[in-house]
């Protein structure tokens, strides 16, 4: 698949001149990359590796050892079902099973059309609207089933696509500004990397 | 606040637009960073010290006391931490998404009494919307000039950056966190030498403070350390902002002061949790995250206060109290949360590693109905295993604290509820299954 594109290869050294070594970069790079394709490409893992100084084995060893770095395509949308005890209390299991069966895959599975993939997830700091169920890291609950297949419906129809960016795009704000205590210019900027340009 | 306290850390929250600067500005927000500028290190430090203010990332360590423990280098670190994973655990969650300025101004007069002159806050990768809004408040702190060069007019510069997990319960441990914010995998250190105040960072001394503790810092250095220090009781001093999960009426963050507000006003008041869920009776509650044994319904009375939870056999923790009412079944909440730690384990210590794993796989084995007897003992003998004793404060035989959680909730389990446990094995399978 891809290599990172001409403006997210600026946007990386951008990431990489706030840190005060570079291999600092490599989890913001790396979700820099998921932002442009969805998930870690090998290709875009070279060139994550290029950019912070380590071999692409290194950036893969690293990548491996995070729940939200992606070695494999995911669907555009990463339904995650909080399990822990808070939500397990609330009925998360019972949650899990209608979302397995509504979405026709079993957690850990992507649908055949590329649109979801189904995640059973730890605790996402979202207990008190348990049972919670994060779609690309943003926030929903309390759900129960019927919410659940309206939730699902208006992913599938885009009436959430606002609030919800397709898999990847994590923060789409970026830095503005260097390093100005450390002598930088207002152009080497940097910070938390988006694939869709930013907003505010 | 039912004790008449003022809020402290969540004064904001009223207002929908609380996570934008004019908000901020117009709420008294940079009125600590200039009152500290004004102040000067020294005096910062001095108030921090008077408010004995705790710190509220679990272990409640006195945040003036680690302070004073950075060793002097030409460079160091100030690191906040807001990995938030604690199970049951969101009221970090809550500040980066609603008071983000407040978290930043705080880390800028932690770096300021500290003397750092580049801070980081490690935000959960999974906060999506609080990164945008740290993200933001950090721009917007850099255009107003409480971030750069000569801040507010002053010869002090900092620069803050917002860095992103990628989703990993260990990262939250403080050597772990700084081995992910160096681009390597969460694998925690070994104390000593890798204490953070000494060798941290690359290598240079740091402090690492969690979210809400820095938070905190405005109000103090507004109203002063004596101010704080007349709130709570004892070693307990200020508000704390706790979060209600489980089968109460209503689950939520409740910032309330400490030692003077009980654990009963916190589950059953009407304006805070507002008792047990449909009615039903407590069962249990697990007192600060759920690396902390359990406590029963004897326990209610006790206090929001750090120590008398400690002398009580559990600990505060994070802040977080999960309720469990007579539905709830015990082994089915001890194997939930024992899993959670064999999936988070890092692997670097057998103990910890092998331990998790086959509690895990015993607890599952009794939840399912196909335990025996016989594997009570032995899920104690692997909890000894892991920590030696299996008291609270745990022995501690690994690399970090991880480990000997492990054994709180399934120790606690089969103290309060071993006929429970015994039920699941005669019956073969969960005796509550039909209740629920
Ligand atoms: C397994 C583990 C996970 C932890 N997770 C967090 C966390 O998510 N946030 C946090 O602030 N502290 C966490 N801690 C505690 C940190 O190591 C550290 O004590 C804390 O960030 C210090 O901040 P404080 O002194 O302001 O409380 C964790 C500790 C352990 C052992
Ligand atoms: S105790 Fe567990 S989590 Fe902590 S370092 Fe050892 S193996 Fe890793
Ligand atoms: S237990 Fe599900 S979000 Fe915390």
């Amino acid at each position: 698949m891809a290599h990172l594109s001409d403006e997210n290869l600026e946007r990386a050294r951008r990431l990489v001149a706030v840190y005060p070594e570079p291999r600092s970069a490599l989890i913001p790079l790396c979700h820099l990359a998921q932002a442009q394709d969805g998930w870690l490409t090998p290709e875009a893992m070279e060139d994550v590796a290029a950019l912070v100084g380590v071999t692409p084995a290194e950036v893969h060893g690293t990548a491996t050892f995070y729940d939200m770095l992606h070695t494999e395509p995911v669907g555009r949308h990463v339904v995650a079902v909080c399990t822990n005890v808070a939500c397990m209390l609330a009925g998360a299991y019972e949650l899990l099973e209608h979302a397995q069966d509504r979405l026709g895959i079993h957690s850990g599975q992507t649908t055949d059309d590329g649109e979801f993939t189904l995640e059973e997830a730890e605790c996402l700091a979202g207990c008190d609207t348990a049972p919670c169920v994060q779609v690309n890291h943003r926030f929903f609950g309390p759900l129960d089933a019927a919410s659940f297949d309206q939730l699902v419906e208006d992913l599938r129809t885009g009436v959430l696509a606002g609030q919800v960016p397709r898999h990847g795009v994590l923060c789409r704000v970026e830095r503005t500004v260097g390093l100005l205590a450390h002598g930088a210019d207002d152009r080497d900027v940097g910070g938390v990397g988006t694939a869709e340009g930013s907003a505010t | 606040m039912i004790t008449g306290a003022p809020p402290i850390v969540t004064g904001r929250m009223a207002y929908a637009d609380a996570h934008t600067l004019e908000r901020y500005l117009a709420t008294g927000g940079y009125d600590g960073l200039r009152r500290a500028i004004l102040l000067g290190p020294d005096a910062v430090r001095e108030q921090v010290d008077k408010a004995s203010l705790l710190g509220r990332g679990g272990a409640g360590f006195p945040a003036g006391r680690k302070w004073s423990m950075l060793r002097k280098a030409d460079v160091s670190y100030l690191v906040v931490n807001g990995d938030e994973s604690e199970p049951a655990t969101f009221k970090d969650h809550l500040l980066v998404e609603r008071d983000p300025h407040q978290v930043v101004e705080g880390a800028i007069i932690a770096a300021f009494a500290l003397g750092v002159s580049q801070a980081f806050i490690f935000c959960r990768g999974e906060f999506a919307l609080g990164l945008e809004r740290l993200q933001q408040a950090c721009n917007d702190a850099y255009a107003y000039g409480a971030l750069g060069a000569g801040i507010l007019g002053s010869s002090f510069s900092l620069d803050l950056v917002v860095h992103p997990g990628a989703g990993a319960y260990i990262c939250g441990e403080e050597t772990a966190l700084l081995e992910s914010l160096e681009g390597k995998r969460g694998f925690p250190r070994i104390k000593p030498p890798y204490f953070p105040a000494a060798i941290g960072l690359y290598g240079a001394p740091t402090v690492v403070n969690n979210i809400e503790t820095v938070s905190n810092l405005p109000w103090i250095v507004v109203n002063g350390g004596e101010a704080f220090a007349a709130l709570g009781a004892g070693s307990s001093t200020g508000t704390r902002l706790f979060a209600l999960s489980g089968r109460v009426e209503r689950p939520g963050w409740y910032e309330l002061e400490m030692s003077k507000t009980t654990f009963r006003d916190l589950v059953y008041d009407p304006s805070l949790g507002g008792g047990i869920r449909d009615g039903g009776a407590l069962k249990a509650f697990i007192p600060g995250g759920v690396s902390a044994p359990w406590f029963g319904p004897d326990q209610i009375d006790l206090g929001l206060d750090q120590d008398a939870v400690a002398r009580a056999g559990s600990m505060l923790g994070s802040g977080s109290v999960v309720v469990m009412d007579d539905t709830t079944c015990a082994v089915r909440a001890a194997w939930r949360i024992t899993r959670f730690f064999a999936r988070e384990s890092c692997g670097q210590c057998t103990p910890c590693r092998e331990g998790s794993g086959w509690i895990e796989k015993m607890m599952r084995r009794i939840e399912e109905g196909n335990g025996r007897e016989a594997d009570l003992d032995l899920l104690m003998d692997a909890c000894d295993n892991i920590a030696p004793g299996v008291s609270w404060p745990p022995q501690q035989t690994t690399i970090c604290v991880l480990g000997p959680s492990i054994p709180s909730s399934v120790a606690s389990g089969i103290r309060m509820f071993r006929d429970e446990f015994l039920l699941h094995v005669k019956e073969g399978g969960c005796p509550m299954r039909a209740a629920r």
